[in-house]
């Protein structure tokens, strides 16, 4: 598992496996140009791909060939190093967490049930699945008291997606596909389903693939983000950073669009930057020790937390002043980001928040400290020099290339046909490949970016 | 799919004898009712005949015995023909909607609309002479003609299933089969169920038809009153199976309501 190809931002544990499409070719017809044509794609274990490119480009067909739901017509998927190109293909998508456009739940089934299926066919007892499934539904942000016996009509477009990402991750899969997860929904939805799906990324760390057409959503969620043209054929294939500030050719530059420079700051998130202690107390304090520790610690507001120590409120030491006794009931409208928040995103509740801060919360609503204006700026300013280590992950539509896989490391390199010879031993699977002599593309379709790019 | 057999009223089959009820199909309420006006034109039916002097010929054919055993004959061949219908009405409506097979739908639905297009009576008089008089021929005549309902009904609830639900269902492993039976059956239910009431209603009034060709049941009083000149046998045979047609029509919206899937 090559862990120099992934940039682990959290401390969480890389739960994720490697996938690698080896020279993948999909025809649907034999006389129709190829959807997908000679791809060879490495997808590093714990990271993020987006695929992105124009309607009919191939995204969906590549992503459903990784699951074999459309079987290739030439090329192997390699899958944490096992061929799974032959195998059963329902054991194969067992294994795969699987997320459609509006959820895809089944209708006649409860939230329980739809969640439990996969364990279900995996064979686990009643006691393990009721559990595994509360344990989902607080994962995507649900109450399973009053969530897991409603049926799916019952439940909005949002928490009906939640849902279906809980089931795609029910059987704990390394590897989750998602096809247009979010396009169903309205779009302050689908922000903070966005940020939520890099709250449990974090947690998680699978390897995730997600088809999307937006821009937008491919630079914010992704590690490496995939531009694609007709038959799959790859722009481009790099970092968000890089994608946005140095677009391969004309075409990635199009398929961006203007407002680049804002859109960096879509890049960077809240748990990236400086994050500033506060004042916390229960509700059980009074508020003249909430006021005494505020003053003993120079801030103008303290923060009040539950028991979870998720935030109630944030009062300000003249409110406390006023009071008889702190907040027990959740402000509505408290300024919160997540710890995935992009800047864009926390700047926008800094903005409308009296505070001019907000508060960060991590993984299910925990407190973390704040974030001001002045921080976000800072960042903005240091980043803009961060150093880029490590490599990026493989791509080339070259027939001819080869890959090679280190059998130490499993690290992967591509070696076009100028090189054959110079290589380790050869990456051989046994799949015949077909030599093209009316290869069309040179070596000019291969889009390894010559450097790489870490997530700072 | 023009014409879906979901709100077609299926009693029309036997308008003949239509008591010209308006129900409301829709509510839990119409449903407790159905069954208590049911039972009061059969008692308003009694009542109205034993008040009567009946001729001796009415009173051998009228007796309550002999009436019930009518019934009994008529439900058998509704009963019978109904099992072979959904026999083979739902495993093809299946087969047809399988990818694979889907070339064979045009022809084998073309077949079954003419065994409906069929005068029923036709139908029944030409196996009569194939397969010699008696139940069996009527009941084969019967299947012919109702497995269109059943089948087109399965295969509609089949078709309207989000395809999408499918592709979720084995993106998350599950074969085939566990699609169909899990995912695509369930959801098909009413629009299946559907189509078996309509089948039923169907069936229950052409074998009124039976009689023609010696199978029995409640056509006998129909005929013998036409052909006799007996109002009061002609009417009973007339009510009793429009009653029974009512009835089976009962019991099939009460089973749907039942069996359809929580949550849709
Ligand atoms: N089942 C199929 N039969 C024939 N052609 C198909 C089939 N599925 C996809 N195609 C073709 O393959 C090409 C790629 O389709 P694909 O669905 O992968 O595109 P996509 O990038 O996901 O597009 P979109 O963004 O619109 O979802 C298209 O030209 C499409 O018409
Ligand atoms: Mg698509």
């Amino acid at each position: 598992m090559s862990e120099s190809t992934t940039a682990p931002t959290e401390p969480g544990r890389i739960t994720g496996v490697p996938i690698l499409l080896d020279g993948v070719t999909k025809r649907y017809g034999s006389k129709s140009a190829p959807a997908v044509d000679h791809l060879t794609l490495e997808i590093p274990a714990g990271s993020t791909v987006m695929f992105v490119g124009p309607s009919g480009c191939g995204k969906t067909t590549t992503m459903k060939m990784i699951n074999r739901l459309i079987e290739p017509t030439e090329g192997s998927i390699v899958i944490d190093g096992e061929d799974v190109t032959t195998m059963n293909g329902d054991d194969l998508r067992r294994r795969m967490g699987y997320v459609i456009q509006a959820g895809g739940l089944f209708p006649h089934m409860t939230v329980a049930a739809n969640i439990g299926l996969v364990p279900k066919m995996l064979g686990w007892d009643k006691q393990r699945i009721a559990e595994r499934v509360d344990e989902l539904l607080e994962l995507v942000s649900l109450d399973p008291d009053s969530y897991r016996d409603r049926y799916p009509k019952q439940l909005s477009g949002g928490q009906q997606q939640r849902v279906g990402v809980a089931r795609a991750l029910a059987a704990d899969p390394p590897v989750l596909l998602m096809d247009e997860p979010f396009g169903a929904v309205d779009p302050i939805t689908r922000q903070r389903l966005q940020d939520e799906m890099i709250s449990i990324q974090n947690e998680l760390r699978k390897t995730i693939v997600i088809v999307t057409h937006d821009i937008d959503e491919a630079v914010k969620l992704g590690d490496w983000v995939v531009v694609f043209d007709e038959g799959a054929r790859i722009q481009q294939y790099d970092s968000p950073e890089r994608i946005l500030a140095e677009p391969a050719n004309d075409f990635v530059s199009d398929f961006v669009g203007s407002g680049a420079g804002l859109k960096a700051l879509g890049l960077t998130r809240v748990n990236e930057m400086p994050i500033l202690d506060a004042v916390v107390v229960t509700p059980e304090d009074s508020p003249t020790t909430a006021v005494q520790k505020a003053e003993a610690a120079g801030h103008g507001h303290v923060v009040v937390l539950d028991r979870a120590r998720r935030p109630i409120a944030w009062p300000s030491v003249a409110q406390l002043r006023r009071a008889t006794a702190l907040p027990t009931r959740y402000e509505p409208d408290l300024p919160i980001v997540g710890m995935g928040a992009t800047l864009e995103d926390a700047l926008d509740t800094m903005l409308v928040s009296r505070a001019g801060a907000a508060l960060v919360v991590g993984p299910r609503g925990r407190f973390e400290g704040v974030v001001d204006i002045d921080t976000v700026m800072q960042s903005l300013r240091d980043n803009r020099g961060a150093a880029d280590t490590g490599r990026s992950p493989v791509g080339t539509n070259d027939a001819e290339a080869r890959i090679e896989v280190a059998p130490d490391t499993g690290e992967i390199t591509l070696i076009t046909p100028d090189q054959v010879g110079t290589g380790r031993g050869r990456y051989d699977d046994g799949a015949a490949e077909p030599s093209r002599s009316d290869a069309d593309e040179g070596s000019d379709s291969t889009a390894l970016p010559q450097t790489s790019g870490e997530r700072p | 799919m023009s014409q879906l057999d979901t709100e077609k009223t299926p009693t029309e089959a036997a308008s003949k004898t239509d008591t010209g009820l308006e129900v409301d199909r829709g509510g839990r309420a119409s449903l407790l009712l159905y069954p208590v006006i049911l039972l009061a034109i059969l008692g308003a039916l009694f009542a109205w005949l034993y008040t009567r002097d009946l001729s001796d010929t009415e009173m051998v054919t009228l007796t309550p015995g002999e009436l019930w055993s009518m019934t009994l004959e008529h439900l058998y061949l509704t009963a019978i023909a109904t099992v072979v219908v959904l026999v083979i009405a739902i495993p093809l409506g299946i087969l047809l909607t399988r990818p694979p097979m889907r070339r064979f739908t045009t022809p084998v639905t073309a077949l079954v609309n003419f065994g409906q297009a069929a005068p029923a009576v036709g139908l029944i008089v030409v196996f009569a002479f194939w397969m010699g008089f008696g139940p069996t021929a009527a009941i084969v005549a019967l299947v012919v003609y109702a497995v269109l309902p059943v089948l087109r009904n399965t295969m509609a609830g089949l078709d309207a299933v989000d395809q999408s639900l499918v592709e979720a269902g084995r993106g998350m492993g599950m074969s085939a089969a566990a699609v169909l039976w899990r995912v695509e059956l369930p959801l098909a239910v009413p629009l299946i169920l559907a189509g078996v009431r309509t089948a039923l209603v169907l069936v229950v009034g052409t074998a009124t038809l039976g009689t023609f060709i010696n199978a029995g049941g409640l056509g006998l009083l129909i005929t013998s009153g036409v052909n006799l000149s007996l109002p009061r046998v002609l009417i009973t045979g007339s009510v009793l199976v429009a009653v029974l047609a009512l009835a089976v029509d009962w019991l099939g919206r009460v089973v749907e309501h039942i069996a359809r899937p929580r949550g849709l």
